[in-house]
């Protein structure tokens, strides 16, 4: 076989892009939806929600991207779900492909959206008022580290569709665990607001943590933390951590789950 | 035109001498039921074999396993020489599959499509985008060549699929109910373009639930039931043993029957299959019978005959003459066997 699994990986990432072209819908839920959310979250909590050591803005930012890359993990689980409802995968795992090239390809090409994603959120970010205070060196690392979280986001979202029969499952499945874990969370309000058991739960949110990682590394205000565990207290550490675990169980599930399914 | 011709791919080391498709006692069991069983098949290149069978019969499920898409519970089989298990890759890259549901993607034209499949065989692009047009003319497609496939009408969604199996240039051709949904036309279209494949070497397996195409396609006919084969063998060898043209001979009470399948007997080259319920004797007629002497001799002997038709032989007639019995319906040999199986 002289065909590299990149060049089958690419082949079938183009296919996604193809999708796209046909129906930009699809395409909103991660441009148009987090734009509409900072602009939202900017001005309607803006006022109310006080922050120190900088504008609601600036806190903002940090919450929005992740809370943003957390929900694109039904993007990529839609597509496969639909795919194999379809039978399209029979055709593929007909053709002198590699195995792993069929979600190597959904994965190269959601991490295009992904990256389309940030670009419009800082974009957007910079517009209602939110500025990076760290030098290029941070700034550089804080976003590596956003995509390598979406990394790990995808291979989740490539293991649901996988995991779910029919598409339709998976916005339910999606919303049920995206939703508390991003807004139980640092995420639009400081921690001490919260009461003390949801503090708790904030606290050790590993949301919580990568969001509270984004900000130091992009120089924003980071609010007092008011119960102390290693990882909230070492944020970019653990945010680390955390982020090349989620894609080391998420690439493990993906593949261990695709194998199996594949195989009758 | 000989561009869908199979080019000889004689570099192989793991490859047996032989090619076309062989399988040895080839079984796969879901659960309870043994969903194909014992087949063996010797199909030489160049050749056609027909599987013939009713919905259920084992017909998908034979065609997964030869295209590695499932593994067999028991048996072994080669594709192109290569064996369908332990050398999977290689027999991907010699086939070309078209499956009962066409598997097309709606989202993207029908060159592309094509292209993609064609860059996932290793073509370049500009081969890839050569061999697809030349397939899309060939079955009829360039004016809805970059049309979304998703406008596409069930027949063209068909041709497209098989237009896709073809892209990578297969040894092998595997068809699950290639003419289900196709019109008179586009069918007899698919007929002429597979013997010239086959013309060309190609060695192709199709199924179907129509004796008549079986015949007219096939050199070799294997007869499924519930996973089982009951008849092998050429048109020619199954049509000595069923007999030609079929009369079907209603009469108005259930008490004529046994006395019109009397009566109807020196027409018959094997016995008559009786309906009591439908009041309909079944003749497999001697050639040259003709119907209005049948119709003569009922009338003759005073038995009221509402309706008497000849017809070809179905695959039904297959079952009856093969087994002596009707098929018995899906759903209740299903129960039955799950139930001696209990017990
Ligand atoms: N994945 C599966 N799990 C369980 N049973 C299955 C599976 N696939 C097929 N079967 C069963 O195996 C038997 C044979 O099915 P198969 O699809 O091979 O039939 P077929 O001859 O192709 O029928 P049709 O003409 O309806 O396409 C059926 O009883 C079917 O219910
Ligand atoms: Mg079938």
């Amino acid at each position: 076989m002289s065909k590299s699994l990149l060049n089958d990986a690419t082949v079938l990432a183009r296919r996604n892009l193809e999708h796209i072209r046909q129906v930009p819908e699809k395409l909103t839920n991660v441009t148009v939806q987090p734009l509409m959310f900072v602009l939202l979250f900017a001005y309607v909590f803006g006022g109310a929600i006080k922050v120190k050591g900088g504008g609601y803005a600036e806190y903002l930012l940090g919450g929005i991207l992740i809370q943003t890359l957390a929900f694109a993990m039904m993007g990529p689980a839609q597509t496969v779900a639909t795919d194999f409802q379809q039978g399209v995968i029979d055709r593929f795992r007909s053709l002198p492909t590699r195995r792993s090239a069929y979600l190597l390809g959904h994965y190269l090409a959601e991490m295009l959206g992904a990256i389309l994603t940030i670009v419009i959120l800082i974009g957007t970010g910079f517009l209602v008022g939110w500025r990076s205070h760290a030098d290029v060196l941070h700034l550089t690392e804080g976003i590596l580290l956003l995509l390598v979280f979406a990394s790990g986001i995808m291979w989740m979202g490539l293991w649901l569709g996988v995991l779910v029969r029919s598409p339709d499952a998976v916005m339910g499945i999606g919303f049920i665990i995206v939703f508390p874990l991003t807004f139980v969370s640092n995420a639009f309000v400081p921690i001490d607001s919260m009461p003390t058991v949801l503090q708790w739960m904030a606290t050790v949110n590993p949301v919580s943590v990568l969001i509270a990682a984004v900000r130091e590394l992009f120089g924003n205000p980071i609010t007092p933390v008011t119960k102390h565990v290693w990882p909230i207290d070492h944020p970019v550490a653990a945010a680390w951590l955390y982020s090349i675990a989620l894609v080391a169980l998420g690439w493990w599930l993906a593949q261990r789950r695709y194998r199996a399914r594949t195989t009758d | 035109m000989h561009t869908t011709s199979a080019p000889p791919h004689a570099d192989d080391a793991a490859r047996s001498s032989v090619g076309g498709v062989t399988t040895t006692g080839l079984g796969k069991r879901f659960g309870e039921l043994w969903a194909l069983r014992d087949l063996n098949l010797a199909v030489p290149q160049g050749t056609v074999l027909g599987l013939l069978g009713h919905n259920g019969a084992g017909k998908t499920t034979a065609i997964r396993i030869l295209t590695t898409l499932s593994q067999p519970t028991e048996g072994t089989g080669t594709v192109a020489g290569f064996d369908v298990v332990r050398d999977a890759a290689a027999v991907r890259e010699h086939i070309g599959v078209a499956s009962q549901q066409a598997t097309v993607d709606g989202l993207m034209s029908a060159q592309l499509n094509l292209t993609t499949i064609g860059r996932l065989h290793g073509l370049s692009k500009s081969a890839a985008t050569r061999r697809a047009d030349d397939l899309l003319v060939q079955l009829d497609l360039t004016d809805f060549a970059t049309a979304l496939v998703r406008t596409y009408s069930g027949g063209m969604r068909r041709r497209l699929d098989l237009a896709a199996s073809l892209m990578g240039t297969p040894e092998v051709l595997f068809l699950d109910e290639p003419t289900t949904g196709l019109d008179p036309l586009s069918r007899t279209h698919l007929w002429d373009m597979l013997s010239e494949l086959v013309r060309g070497g190609t060695t192709v397996i199709l199924t179907t639930q129509y004796l008549e195409e079986a015949d007219r396609m096939a050199d070799d006919i294997v007869v499924l039931d519930h996973g089982r084969t009951v008849a092998h063998g050429t048109p020619q060898d199954l049509k000595s043993r069923i007999g030609d043209d079929r009369l079907d001979v209603k009469v108005a009470s259930a008490d004529d029957v046994a006395r019109a399948a009397n009566v109807v007997a020196p027409f018959a080259d094997r016995a008559p299959a009786l309906d009591p319920e439908r009041h309909v004797i079944t003749v497999p007629i001697k050639p040259g019978v003709r119907v209005v002497q049948v119709v003569r001799a009922l009338d003759d002997a005073g038995i009221d005959a509402i309706d008497v038709t000849r017809r070809e032989v179905t695959l039904d007639d297959v079952f009856v003459t093969l087994t002596g019995a009707k098929p018995v319906d899906d759903a209740d040999e299903a129960g039955r066997q799950g139930q001696e199986r209990k017990s």
